[in-house]
C-alpha cells in the first residue's frame, strides 16, 4: 500500500498555493494528511500534485472573537481540543473533539481538513452545521464566506471550487446560558460516527425551550440540521410527547442506506435515541447554567 | 540458478527526488528521497531504524507511531518530504545508551505488556508522548484505555498494557 | 538459583530487545540491493483469464521482472494437500499464480519484481488481464444445490468433503429422549489479523549454492523441506529462518503461500535478494481465514436436564481451496460435546467451496463454532426445562472420577481417539459462579431493570484438545566458556514466550538461572527436526522434549562433576550454575565441567583453568574420548505424545445492553481455566487474555463482509473492527491446575483457549439482558447493533 507518483510543492504564500492548485486540475491540498494519505496509500486517491500548506504564514492561529472562534487552516484537532479559551467559551467543542479519531491522529489532522473532506459521518462538519458556522475560502477570484449548510453539498463534496483553499472556519460561540450536548454511536471508540447528534438550546423562565438547534451526522450524504424537530421542540417543556414528536419529525432525514456497519432502520433507532438523550442532556445543562447564574 | 553474474544495467525508478533534512533522535540527517516516500519507510529503510513498525499503512494500527515535534503521530501517514525540518523521535532513542530500559519500557517488561512485540514500539512512543505532554493525565482505567486507543495489539488483550501504563506512572512519579 | 522456576512468574528474556526496538522481523533484516515484489491479484471472485499482457509493466522504469503462470516453469503446480482425508472429493489446492481460472478476489495472478515496492505496485496496475467474469454463489446452502455456479468446474455441487462420525447409539438416545431441543446457529467469517502481516525475503548465494529464506512462518522446518524438494536442492543447502514474528494465530502456517515459492525463485533467477512484504489489504484478501459454519444441533434430554444424545449437522465454508483438508471441520465435530458426558453423538458435516480466500485454522480452529452451537443449545434446553443455566451444566459435566473419558468412535484431527484426560469440570463451574456473583445476580439484575438498565448473565464451558503430535525435539548444550545453556527446538515463536518457558524447564534441571538459558528456535540451521507451532502444542510437545533432554544433560553433569570432585553422584547438587558437594562449600562451575568434558581444551579462559584443578570428568582408560561417549555436555531427544491433552474452562460474564443504541458493554468477565501444570502463570494469563480479546472481537466486532459478488467490503483495519483497548473490559482469570497424566511435565496447551467460549458467553448474556422484551434469540456472532435492533423491532420495541 504505497502511493502512486505525484509532484510535491510546499509554498510559503497563499497566492502561490492558489496558483499551483489552479494550474493543475488533479492537484490536491495537503494539510495534516490524515485522510488524504491513507486514501493515497490505498491508491483510492491519486493526485498529480500535492500542495502542502503547512509552511504558509498565518494559518496556525485560533482566535476567539466576540461572535465566533476563528480556526485557521493548519490548526490541528488536538490544538483546538486543548485550547483553554475555546474550552471556556464553547465547551461543546472539546466534548465533540474527544470523539474524533485518536490522539495521534488528532495531533496531525486539521479541523479545516476534516471540514474539506466532508465525510457525512465526521464530527467536525456536524459541529459547524450545528453551530451555524461558516468557512472562508480564497481562490483566484478572491475570497468568500460560505455558510456551513451551503458548504457541505453531498458525500465528500463541498462548495469549494478547485482553486480555492479554505483558509479558516468560524465556529459561533454558544448563546449565553445555553445548554449543549453531543454524543454518538460508533462501532469502536475513535471510529467515525455511525450516528452522532448534537444539540444546543436555551430555556426561558418557565423552562420552555427556545433557540433549539439539533444536527446529526451519519444519517445522510452530509451532516444535517434537524429543522423539523427544532420547530417541534421550540416553545415546549421538552416532555416525553414533545420528544416523541421531534423524533418522528426527524426520521425522514435518514437517507443513508444500509452499509457494512449498520442498517438504515438501525440508524433511525439510534437517531431517535440520541435525539432524546441529547435534548435531555442539553436541557439539564441549561438548567444548571440558570441555577449557577 | 546460474552462477553467471547478472548484467549491471542499472535499474532505476522514474521517481522524482528531493533532499530532506530532519532531526532524528537528536541527530541531523540529510538524504535524497523520492517524493512519495513515507516517513515510516524513510526511518526504516533509509536510516535503518527498524524499531518503528508498519502494520497497516492507513493510520489504524499505530505500530508506526513516532514522536513528531514531540507529539505522537503516524509515520505511515506522513511523507518524508513533509517532515522536512521536523524533529522525529523513534523507539531507538528511548532506552539509555547502555541499554537500560526507560521506565515505560521497564513497566512493559514487569507487567508482561508485550508478546510478539510488534505493536510495542508504537505503544511505547504513544505513551511516552502523552507522559511528556503538559496536559494532565487521566490515570483511571478508562483514561488509560482512552490513551491507548489508537494502538492495536493483537496478542495481549491490552490488560497488561493498561497495567504497564499504571506502573510506568508509578516509576515516573506521575499521579496525573 | 536453586529454587524451582517451574510455576514462577518469570519476566521474559526476549523483552528488552523488543522494547528497545531491536527486534529482527523479516522486513528488518538488512539485505542490500534487495528487489521488491508486488502481486497483481484477481478483482473477480470467479473468472476465466483469456489473456495477460505484461508488456507495459515490464517497460515501466524500475521493473526488473514480471511473472505469470507461464513464466514460472516447474513451480506452475498445485500446491500440496497437507492433510489428506478420505472424506474429500477431488480436493483442490491453489497454484502460485492463477492458470486459466481465478477462484476468489485476491488470488495471485502475476508477480512484479522491481527496485522498490512503490514501483512494483505501479507496475501491477499496468498489467492488462482480459477476464470473462463467471457467476458466483456466496450462500453455502445454495452453493450445494444442483445448478449452482461452481467454484471449480471439476467439483460438482461445490461439495469439498462430507463426513460423519458417531459415538455410542444416537438413534437410541433420541428414541429414549423425554425432551428434544433443536437450534440453528452461525459463526461468521473472520481472520487472524496479526499485527505484522506475512513477510518473506530470500537470498541465493550462487557461489556456495545456498538458499537462505527469512519467512514469518510458524513452520520453518516444513518450509525448508518443501523448498529443497521443489527446487531440487539438498536440504542442507536451504536455510529457513523465522526471525521475530509479529503474531501468527494460525495464519502463518501453510505450505505454501505463493510468495513462499516465488520469492526464492526470483532470488535465484535474478541473482539479487528479493523481498515480499505483504500489506494489510493483501493480508485481508490473500492470507488464510476461518470460521463460517452453520450448525443445526439437537439435544436429546431427560426431564432432569441430563443430555443423553446429540445430533449435529453443519456446513463448513472452506473457501476456494482446501489445503488443510478437513482439519477445521474435524476439530469442530470432535469438540461438539464439550465437557459434557453426552454418551451418544452423531455429527455430520459438509465442507463447501465458496469463491473466497481459503480457510485454514485460525486460533480456535473450529472450537469456537462447536462451543457456540453446543452452549446456545444448552441455554435453550435449560430454558425449555425451566432449569438454571449453571444447574443444567452441572448435571451434565464429566465428573472428576470419570477421567480418562473416551468418546469411542470420534477421531480427532490427529487421527487419534478423543479421550479427555483429566479435569475438575464441576469445580471450575462452581468457581465461575462464585467469582461472577451468580447467586446474587437476579437481585442485581432486577434492581438495574428498575433503573432502566438491562443486565444479563452469560455463560459457556469449553474443552480444547491441545498438544497434537506427531513429535518435537529438543537440544540442550552447556557452553564450555560461559557455562550458559543453549537450547534449541524445531518450533518458531510468534510472541508466546517460548524462550522463557523452555528456559525455565531447563533451568530447573541444571540449577541455572533462566536468564542464562538461551533458547534459539525458528532457524533450520540451529535445529532441523520438528513440525511447527500450531494447535496449542509448543509447551506440551517441545516442552516435554526439552525436559527429557535436560534430564539427560543433568545426568551427564552429575556424573562428570562427581568424577571431578571425586565423590559419588548422590552427593552432588546443582545450583547457582555449579555442581556442589551437598552440605559443603566445595563446588565446580558448570562452565568448568563443560570444558572438562571436552578432551580438547582451549586453555585461554577461566573455565579451562578452573577445570584443571579438578580430577578428570570421565573415568576410563584408553583414548581421550571413550567408545560411545560424546564430548561436552549436550544431548538431543524427542517427545511424541500418545494423544492430545484436553484443557478446558468456564467463562461467564455480566453484560449490559442499551436497547436504544443496541450496544453491548461487558461489565464483568470471568474466566476459569485449566491447562494442567503451569510453567509460567504470567505467560499463561497473557495467552488466555489475548485469546479472550480475540474472542470479544469475534463476538461483537470482527466479521469479514463478503458481498454477493464475492468482493470483500471491509478489507482494511478501518472497517474490519479489531478491538482497541477501549473495547476490552477487565477480565478476572482464575486457574485450576489439574496435571495431565499424559506427559512428564503434566502440562496441557493454552494458546487457543481464550477465544473459544466468548461468542457463546456474549450471546447468552445479551439474550438474558433483553428477556424483559420477550424471548429474543441471538444465534449468530458477531452480534451487531443491527441484529439487536432487528430482534427488538420484531417484538415492537
Ligand atoms: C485511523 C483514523 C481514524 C479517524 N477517525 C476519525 C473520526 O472518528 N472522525 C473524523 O472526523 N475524522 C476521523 N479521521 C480523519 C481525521 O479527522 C483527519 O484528520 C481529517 O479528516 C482531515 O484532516 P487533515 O488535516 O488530515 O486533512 P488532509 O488529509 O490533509 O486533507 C483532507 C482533504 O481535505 C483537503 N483539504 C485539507 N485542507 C484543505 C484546505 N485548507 N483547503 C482546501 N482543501 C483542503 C485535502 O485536499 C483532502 O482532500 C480519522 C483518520 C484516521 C487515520
Ligand atoms: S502502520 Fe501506521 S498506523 Fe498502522
Ligand atoms: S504484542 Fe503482538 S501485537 Fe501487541
Amino acid at each position: 500500500m504505497k502511493p502512486s507518483i505525484f509532484g510535491y510543492q510546499a509554498p510559503t504564500t497563499l497566492d502561490e498555493a492558489i496558483s499551483l492548485l489552479a494550474g493543475d486540475p488533479d492537484a490536491a491540498v495537503l494539510a495534516g494528511g490524515q485522510t488524504l494519505l491513507p486514501a493515497m496509500n490505498f491508491r483510492a486517491a491519486n493526485p498529480s500534485l500535492l500542495v502542502d500548506i503547512q509552511h504558509i504564514d498565518g494559518l496556525r492561529s485560533i482566535v476567539v472573537g466576540a461572535e465566533a472562534i476563528v480556526v485557521k487552516a493548519m490548526v490541528r484537532h488536538r490544538e483546538f481540543e486543548l485550547d483553554a479559551d475555546v474550552r471556556r467559551v464553547n465547551p461543546l467543542i472539546a466534548e465533540v473533539m474527544q470523539h474524533v479519531a485518536h490522539i495521534p491522529i488528532r495531533n496531525r489532522g486539521t479541523v479545516v481538513g476534516s471540514l474539506c473532506h466532508a465525510d457525512p459521518s465526521a464530527e467536525m462538519p456536524l459541529l459547524l452545521v450545528l453551530l451555524g458556522g461558516s468557512v472562508i475560502v480564497q481562490g483566484l477570484s478572491g475570497s468568500r464566506e460560505i455558510a456551513a449548510e451551503k458548504f457541505f453539498q453531498s458525500f465528500l463534496t463541498t462548495a469549494r471550487s478547485h482553486d480555492e483553499i479554505v483558509v479558516e472556519a468560524r465556529f459561533p460561540l454558544l448563546p449565553p446560558m445555553a445548554g449543549w450536548a453531543f454524543d454518538e454511536v460508533t462501532r469502536r471508540h475513535g471510529d467515525y460516527a455511525v450516528v452522532g447528534v448534537g444539540c444546543v438550546l436555551s430555556l426561558d423562565e418557565s423552562s420552555r425551550a427556545s433557540g433549539v438547534r439539533l444536527a446529526a451526522c451519519g444519517i445522510a450524504d452530509r451532516p444535517v440540521r434537524l429543522k423539523e424537530a427544532e420547530t417541534v421542540l421550540n416553545g415546549t417543556a421538552l416532555g416525553t410527547s414533545d420528544l416523541d414528536a421531534a423524533v418522528a419529525a426527524s426520521m425522514a432525514a435518514v437517507t443513508q442506506p444500509d452499509d457494512i456497519n449498520v442498517s438504515a432502520s438501525y440508524r433511525r433507532r439510534a437517531l431517535g435515541t440520541l435525539i432524546r438523550r441529547m435534548v435531555a442532556k442539553a436541557a439539564q445543562r441549561a438548567q444548571m447554567a440558570e441555577v449557577a447564574s | 540458478m546460474t552462477r553467471m553474474m547478472k548484467g549491471t544495467t542499472p535499474v532505476r525508478s522514474a521517481d522524482a527526488q528531493t533532499e530532506v533534512e530532519l532531526t532524528v533522535n537528536g541527530e541531523v540527517v540529510r538524504r535524497i528521497v523520492s517524493l512519495r516516500m513515507l516517513l515510516s519507510d524513510f526511518l526504516r529503510h533509509e536510516l535503518g531504524l527498524t524499531g518503528t513498525h508498519v502494520g497497516c499503512e492507513h493510520g489504524v494500527c499505530g505500530c508506526c507511531t513516532v514522536l513528531i515535534d514531540g507529539k505522537p503521530g503516524r509515520s505511515c501517514l506522513t511523507l518524508a518530504v513533509q517532515a522536512n525540518g521536523y524533529q522525529i523521535r523513534t523507539i531507538e532513542s528511548v532506552a539509555s545508551a547502555d541499554g537500560t530500559l526507560h521506565p515505560v519500557q521497564q513497566a512493559f517488561k514487569e507487567c508482561h505488556g508485550l508478546q510478539c512485540g510488534y505493536c510495542t514500539p508504537g505503544m511505547v512512543m504513544n505513551i511516552l508522548g502523552r507522559f511528556e505532554e503538559k496536559e494532565p493525565l487521566d490515570l483511571s482505567d478508562d483514561g488509560i484505555r482512552e490513551l491507548l486507543s489508537g494502538n492495536l495489539c493483537r496478542c495481549t488483550g491490552y490488560l497488561n498494557i493498561i497495567a504497564a501504563v499504571r506502573r510506568a506512572a508509578e516509576l515516573l512519579g506521575r499521579t496525573a | 538459583m536453586s529454587t524451582r522456576t517451574f510455576g514462577a512468574r518469570i519476566e521474559r528474556n526476549v523483552d528488552p530487545k523488543l522494547l528497545r526496538g531491536e527486534g529482527a522481523f523479516v522486513d528488518d533484516i538488512p539485505l542490500p540491493d534487495a528487489l521488491h515484489v508486488a502481486f497483481l491479484r484477481s478483482p473477480h471472485a470467479r473468472a476465466r483469464i483469456n489473456s495477460i499482457d505484461t508488456k507495459a509493466a515490464k517497460a515501466n522504469p524500475g521493473v526488473v521482472a514480471v511473472y505469470t503462470s507461464d513464466d514460472i516453469g516447474a513451480l506452475d503446480i498445485e500446491m500440496p494437500l497437507l492433510i489428506p482425508h478420505p472424506s474429500m472429493t477431488n480436493p483442490q489446492t491453489q497454484r502460485p499464480l492463477a492458470r486459466g481460472d481465478v477462484h476468489y478476489v485476491g488470488q495471485t495472478v502475476a508477480m512484479v519484481v522491481a527496485v522498490d515496492r512503490y514501483v512494483a505496485e505501479d507496475a501491477t496496475a499496468l498489467i492488462e488481464v482480459d477476464y470473462t467474469p463467471l457467476p458466483v454463489e456466496m450462500d453455502m446452502a445454495k452453493a450445494l444445490s444442483d445448478g449452482a455456479p461452481l467454484v471449480h468446474a471439476t467439483v460438482p455441487n461445490n461439495l469439498a468433503a462430507h463426513f460423519v462420525q458417531t459415538s455410542g447409539d444416537p438413534d437410541g438416545a433420541f428414541a429414549a429422549a423425554e425432551h428434544v431441543t433443536k437450534i440453528t446457529v452461525q459463526v461468521d467469517r473472520s481472520t487472524a489479523a496479526p499485527m505484522e502481516c506475512r513477510a518473506v525475503a530470500a537470498r541465493w548465494e550462487a557461489v556456495t549454492g545456498e538458499l537462505t529464506m527469512w519467512d514469518g512462518t510458524q513452520a520453518p522446518i516444513s518450509v525448508r523441506g518443501g523448498l529443497a524438494s521443489v527446487f531440487g536442492i539438498d536440504e542442507d543447502k536451504v536455510r529457513v529462518i523465522a526471525p521475530d514474528v509479529g503474531g501468527g494465530f494460525g495464519q502463518k502456517v501453510l505450505l505454501f503461500y505463493p510468495d513462499e515459492l516465488l520469492v526464492p525463485m526470483a532470488a535465484m533467477q535474478l541473482g539479487r535478494p528479493v523481498k515480499y512484504i505483504e500489506d494489510r489489504r493483501e493480508n485481508f484478501i490473500g492470507s488464510s481465514q476461518e470460521r463460517t459454519q452453520i450448525h443445526t444441533i439437537e439435544l436429546a434430554a431427560l426431564k432432569s436436564g441430563e443430555v443423553i444424545g446429540l445430533r449435529d449437522f453443519f456446513l463448513h465454508d472452506t473457501g476456494a481451496f482446501i489445503p488443510y483438508g478437513i482439519a477445521v471441520a474435524q476439530v469442530a465435530s470432535t469438540s461438539i460435546a464439550g465437557p459434557y458426558r453426552i454418551p451418544n453423538i452423531f455429527v455430520e458435516f459438509k465442507a463447501v467451496y465458496t469463491p473466497t480466500v481459503q480457510v485454514t485454522p485460525y486460533r480456535g480452529c473450529g472450537r469456537p463454532q462447536a462451543c457456540f452451537a453446543l452452549e446456545r443449545a444448552m441455554d435453550q434446553l435449560a430454558q425449555e426445562l425451566g432449569l438454571d443455566r449453571f444447574e443444567i451444566r452441572r448435571r451434565n459435566l464429566i465428573a472428576d472420577h470419570q477421567f480418562p473419558y473416551a468418546r469411542e468412535g470420534l477421531l480427532f484431527a490427529d487421527g487419534l481417539k478423543v479421550t479427555l484426560d483429566s479435569g475438575q469440570y464441576a469445580r471450575a463451574l462452581a468457581m465461575a459462579a462464585t467469582e461472577l456473583g451468580a447467586e446474587d445476580f437476579a437481585t442485581v439484575q432486577a434492581k438495574a431493570l428498575s433503573e432502566g438498565r438491562y443486565l444479563g448473565l452469560g455463560l459457556a464451558c469449553y474443552v480444547e484438545g491441545t498438544g497434537l503430535g506427531p513429535y518435537e525435539g529438543g537440544h540442550v548444550k552447556i557452553h564450555p566458556i560461559t557455562g550458559k545453556v543453549y537450547v534449541n527446538t524445531g518450533l518458531s515463536t510468534q510472541g508466546q514466550g517460548h524462550d522463557t518457558v523452555f528456559a525455565q524447564i531447563v533451568a530447573d534441571q541444571l540449577g541455572v538461572s533462566p536468564q542464562d538459558v538461551i533458547v534459539v528456535e525458528g532457524d533450520t540451521k540451529a535445529f532441523d527436526w520438528g513440525v511447527a507451532t500450531f494447535a496449542s502444542r509448543a509447551a506440551v510437545v517441545s516442552g516435554n522434549a526439552i525436559h527429557k533432554t535436560a534430564i539427560t544433560v543433568r545426568n551427564k553433569v552429575l556424573q562428570a562433576a562427581a568424577n571431578m570432585l571425586d565423590i559419588d553422584v548422590e552427593s552432588i547438587e546443582l545450583r547457582d550454575s555449579a555442581a556442589w558437594v551437598k552440605g559443603s562449600n566445595r563446588f565446580v562451575p558448570l562452565a568448568a565441567i563443560a570444558t572438562a568434558s571436552n578432551p580438547l581444551r582451549y586453555a585461554f579462559n577461566k573455565a579451562a583453568q578452573a577445570a584443571t584443578q579438578f580430577a578428570p570428568s570421565s573415568k576410563h582408560d584408553g583414548p581421550p574420548l571413550a567408545e560411545g561417549e560424546v564430548p561436552g555436555l549436550e544431548a538431543t531427544d524427542y517427545y511424541s505424545p500418545s494423544q492430545s491433552t484436553w484443557a478446558y474452562g468456564v467463562h461467564a460474564a455480566i453484560v449490559e445492553v442499551d436497547p436504544g443504541l443496541c450496544t453491548v458493554k461487558i461489565r464483568k468477565y470471568v474466566c476459569i481455566h485449566d491447562c494442567g501444570n503451569m510453567i509460567n502463570p504470567m505467560l499463561v494469563e497473557g495467552q488466555v487474555m489475548g485469546g479472550i480479546a480475540q474472542g470479544i472481537g469475534g463476538a461483537l466486532y470482527e466479521r469479514l463482509d463478503y458481498q454477493a459478488d464475492g468482493n470483500l467490503a471491509n478489507a482494511s483495519l478501518m472497517d474490519f473492527l479489531v478491538p482497541y483497548a477501549t473495547e476490552i473490559p477487565d477480565v478476572s482469570i482464575l486457574h485450576l491446575e489439574t496435571p495431565s497424566p499424559l506427559n512428564p511435565l503434566g502440562v496441557k496447551g493454552v494458546g487457543e483457549a481464550g477465544c473459544i467460549a466468548v461468542g457463546a458467553v456474549v450471546a447468552s448474556g445479551v439474550e438474558d439482558a433483553l428477556r424483559p422484551f420477550g424471548a429474543l434469540k441471538f444465534r449468530q456472532v458477531p452480534l451487531s447493533p443491527t441484529m439487536i435492533a432487528d430482534a427488538l423491532e420484531q417484538v415492537r420495541h
